[in-house]
């Protein structure tokens, strides 16, 4: 889980360009870091690259904080 | 100006006369090439013809799983993907009174269908990199309309509606989206018209002659080059003041 949650901080700092001790868990994309609609997809796309998982759009949409995010890989790799 | 030196372009249509055009003037600039048709012969034979940087790249339009695997092949082949040609394109000319459901069908999916497959596989690519241009041919027809062509005028204009709304998505990213719309361009089958229809035709045309497929392929090479980074969602028109839009 802890490792879960490191790669995806990395992704998000190099991604959005943010600090890394503003990228919490609770952190929602859009609003705590600036994401737009574009970012979004992009990320979700790291994801999937990174973890080597599908994530599908109905799913996509609930993943809107960082800890959204490593709960859903977290499910998904089981 | 508009030196392409290493980047790497997807051309589809390339065996016919307009696509083997845009083929040799982004390989000039030096764009590194993908071919792509059906004729896998005739596209040995243009990637032959330009030597280095040129590789072919087979493909049926009109078979959805060919489309979506081809940027990623043309990336494999190339080493990247960063600037995408949609050329190719079929009519099936009929009135719509008689029209049949098929001959609407093919023209939406290779002139339409494709060129939206083919911006989805390419796209993601382009994202990362930040920087990518798609140009699609349409034509003339797509704006103004003609007879016995409501298929393919809406698959042209659906082409022009298509960039302008993926042109909004994707320009924050480095990635722009733009048409090449030909009037009457010389071809085998303008060739074919007897005199009287090429005086209408030409009577038509401020610029009294027909264009060439260079005129298109000069318009693909700078719409391609980093000197149009701020031109997005736009369509060019060549058509020798034709139709002024």
């Amino acid at each position: 889980m802890s490792d879960i949650l490191e790669r995806v901080k990395k992704i998000v700092v190099e991604h959005l360009d943010v600090d890394a001790d503003k990228v919490t868990e609770e952190a929602s994309f859009t609003d705590d870091l600036g994401a737009d609609s574009l970012d979004n997809v992009e990320l979700v796309m790291a994801f999937e690259e990174e973890f080597d998982i599908e994530i599908p759009d109905d799913a996509a949409e609930h993943i809107q904080t960082v800890g959204a995010a490593v709960k859903f890989i977290s499910e998904k790799q089981g | 100006m508009f030196d392409l030196t290493g980047k790497k372009a997807l051309v589809t249509g390339a065996t016919g006369g307009l696509g083997g055009e845009i083929a040799k003037a982004l390989h000039a600039q030096g764009a590194h090439v993908a071919l792509s048709g059906t004729r896998e012969e005739k596209l040995q034979a243009l990637a032959d013809e330009l030597g280095e940087r040129a590789v072919i790249a087979p493909c049926n339009l009109s078979d959805s799983a060919s489309v979506d695997a081809l940027p990623g092949l043309a990336s494999e082949k190339l080493g990247g993907l960063d600037i995408l040609v949609s050329n190719a394109g079929v009519t099936r000319d009929q009135l719509l009174m008689r029209m049949k459901d098929e001959d609407w069908e093919t023209v939406i999916k290779v002139n339409l269908e494709a060129h939206y497959r083919l911006c989805k596989a390419a796209m993601r690519g382009m994202m990362k990199a930040r920087w990518g241009r798609i140009i699609g041919i349409t034509s003339i027809v797509g704006v103004t309309g003609n007879p016995g062509q409501t298929n393919y005028a809406a698959s042209k204009a659906g082409m022009i509606g298509f960039s302008k709304a993926l042109a909004q998505e994707v320009a924050s990213r480095g990635v722009t989206v733009n048409c090449v719309a030909p009037g009457f361009i010389a071809s085998p089958m303008t060739d074919e018209l007897n005199d009287a229809q090429r005086g209408a035709i030409l009577a038509k045309i401020p610029a009294g002659d027909l264009g060439t497929g260079g005129d298109i392929a000069s318009a693909v090479v700078y719409l391609a080059s980093k000197e149009a980074g701020y031109v997005t969602g736009q369509t060019l028109h060549v058509n020798g003041g034709m139709a002024m839009i």
